[in-house]
């Protein structure tokens, strides 16, 4: 039926599909020529949608030498600590809600419920709106400009915990006590049955955390100081000086090419284990 | 090998509501014991209390001379098969059938042996290596019955396992559990809501009510002579007709146009009785005990018909050979053997007769 249309009806959603792609693709792709030209091109307003030759150049000063302006650091050691921290955020969310999602779906204990709804409430209180007592005991924890520093504020998180619980509620009862009878206790249970089929929810939850984590801005703005602590998000902000000349252009649009990357090739990676998720309803 | 014993087993939840109210019986060693009533009776919770995965309120349940009220699931030796076959989805049928005998640390060429013995006594060698999802509904059922044979358990525990197989299949499958049951000699203890099933497959049956046991016996026992109305017209199909009546002075009971003519019994004239008759021991045209009954309604089933009629206000079903009644609207006489009678105290439910 819906095959069976006019032509302009069949090529009316590929016209709107295109716009879409386009509206997205484009910026991508001018910061993309951007970070190929030299800074001169760019800065006489001449920037065309061609690529120029000074790719090689620009991507291997940003990632060993830096610019030459407020941040001088090399943008490898950037993406370092920016891939530390989202690495050590998701990470960190991924185990520490498994755990307690398991506590509160498996164990009975006393305010069962009270401990989820807590865990719940804090869904209103991102790091935004506790930031100032956040930075307080930080501060006085001594991880200012530390890895630590910039990961663990951001790692208690209650939608990890609600996704995981939300997954094990529809494991059926039936696989907990047939593990009981095989002689798997709690552990086992979690270790043999639980983990293996929450693979595909983690990869889910690994791939939005970690994305969550390489885009944090001000939190890692707050809390680091030091150039060599500095994530490739805040690099890209300081190396657009206002005083228009002396922007290093080509280099800041090199910064933002490679700042996409990380989060692009992860996606990439676990996409393959989303599709396997949807496909192999596993339970 | 050991049979198990319930005493006085009770199970209140939380909340105060009584599932299973003083629970008394005792499976022999090697026996199949079938538990059977209604959804809600609180046959599943009993097994469940016999796997451990349920919490005994009061009373004991012991397997051989062992009490395990307060042993873990796992420590009670016993095997469970899952109504939804409980695989686990992410191991082949190898590892789960491997897996009890993996966390009882058993060494792994004994596992090895043990689970390929399973496998092909269930006919299910060239599976091994696939996963549950890739299995159909009776090649799953195989598999969890081979996670429970393979460890060789005292005790057998069903919990309503065919009820998710087409009608085909499941009678395949009920032989083949009885089959293997008897040839490993473990106690079974078994439970469904299939009375079917629960006459064919039992040793000892029990008929289980509203938390409480209706009775307690063989199949033939409790189909010749259920002790309460309510086994009556749950065993058998089409279930027994109850009939109202009333003790006359002669001896014998009325019930409408009906005069049933009953072994000795110990009523006083004038007093109500419910009279039952199952559809299958009701003859056409015998004299013993003949009643006439319009015929409302005929249903073929093929080697035998069923007649619905009414005597005495109450619905009355016969089971004839098919071609006895040619169409519904005639008044017929049918009969019973006085032998084949039923009598119940309407005011208990009992069985007096």
């Amino acid at each position: 039926m819906v095959e069976n249309r006019h032509w302009f009806f069949r090529l009316l959603p590929h016209v709107v599909l295109s716009i879409g792609v386009f509206i997205v693709a484009f910026p991508v792709y001018v910061a993309f020529v951007g970070s190929t030209l030299d800074a001169a091109t760019i800065a006489n307003g001449q920037m065309g949608l061609i690529p120029g030759s000074h790719m090689f150049e620009n991507y291997y000063r940003t990632l060993f030498v830096g610019t030459a302006g407020t941040t001088r650091q090399p943008v490898l050691a950037m993406m370092l600590n920016s891939f530390v921290m989202a690495v050590t955020i998701a990470g960190g969310k991924i185990i520490i809600s498994i755990l307690s999602a398991y506590a509160v779906v498996y164990y009975h204990f006393p305010f069962r419920m009270a401990a989820f709804w807590l865990i719940f409430v804090t869904l209103m209180l991102p790091v935004e709106v506790r930031i100032y007592p956040t930075y307080k005991i930080v501060a006085d924890l001594g991880m200012l400009d530390t890895y630590a520093g910039l990961a663990v504020p951001l790692i208690a998180s209650a939608t990890g915990t609600l996704l995981f619980r939300q997954f094990f509620m529809t494991i059926p009862d039936e696989l907990m006590e047939a593990s009981q009878i095989d002689g798997a206790g709690p552990v086992r249970f979690f270790i043999d049955t639980v983990l293996p089929l929450s693979i595909t929810t983690i990869a889910a939850l690994f791939v939005i955390q970690f994305i969550y984590g390489w885009n944090q801005y001000l939190w890692p703005l707050l809390i680091t100081t030091r150039d060599s602590m500095q994530t490739i998000v805040i690099g890209i902000k300081k190396m657009i000086v206002t005083q228009d000349a002396l922007t290093e252009w080509q280099l800041a649009m090199t910064t933002a090419v490679l700042a996409m990357l990380p989060p692009v090739a992860v996606v990439i990676l676990m996409q393959k284990l989303f599709v396997r998720g949807l496909v192999e309803t596993e339970k | 090998m050991a049979g198990v014993t319930l005493n006085t087993v009770r199970k209140t939840y939380q909340g105060g509501v009584e599932a299973v109210k003083g629970v008394s019986f005792a499976v022999p060693d090697g026996a199949f014991c079938v538990l059977v009533g209604p959804s809600g009776c609180g046959k599943s919770t009993l097994l469940r209390m016999v796997a451990g995965l349920e919490r005994i309120t009061s009373g004991e349940i012991a397997i051989g001379d062992r009490i395990v009220n307060e042993i873990e699931p796992a420590e009670r030796d016993i095997a469970m098969v899952f109504q939804n076959y409980a695989l686990y989805p992410h191991m082949s049928v190898y590892d789960n059938i491997a897996y009890g005998l993996k966390n009882r640390k058993t060494p792994k060429d004994e596992i090895d042996r043990r689970v390929r013995e399973a496998a092909k006594i269930l006919a299910i060698e060239p599976l091994l290596d696939r996963k549950p999802r890739q299995l159909s509904g009776g090649q799953r059922q195989r598999v969890a019955m081979g996670r429970a044979i393979v460890r060789k358990p005292q005790v057998f525990l069903f919990d309503e396992p065919l009820s998710n197989l087409d009608a085909k299949l499941r009678v395949q499958m009920r032989v083949e559990i009885k089959k293997l049951q008897k040839a490993f000699g473990i106690t079974a203890i078994y439970v469904t809501h299939d009375q079917v099933e629960a006459m064919t497959m039992s040793d000892i049956l029990v008929v289980m009510n509203g938390g409480e046991v209706e009775q307690i016996g063989t199949p033939s026992e409790i189909y010749r002579h259920p002790a309460t109305r309510f086994v009556a017209t749950f065993i058998g199909s089409p279930p027994m007709n109850l009939i109202p009546g009333e003790m006359m002075a002669d001896g014998h009971v009325r019930a409408g146009e009906a005069q049933f003519r009953l072994p000795p019994h110990p009523f006083a004239p004038g007093r109500a009785v419910e009279v039952g008759l199952r559809p299958e021991d009701i003859v056409l045209g015998q004299s013993e005990n003949a009643f006439p009954l319009k015929v409302d309604f005929l249903e073929e089933l093929g080697a035998t018909q069923l007649v619905y009629g009414r005597l005495n206000g109450a619905q009355l079903i016969a089971q004839v050979p098919s071609g006895s009644v040619a169409e519904a609207g005639g008044t017929l006489s049918f009969g019973i053997a006085a032998e084949r009678l039923h009598i119940f105290d309407p005011a208990t439910g009992r069985r007096a007769v």
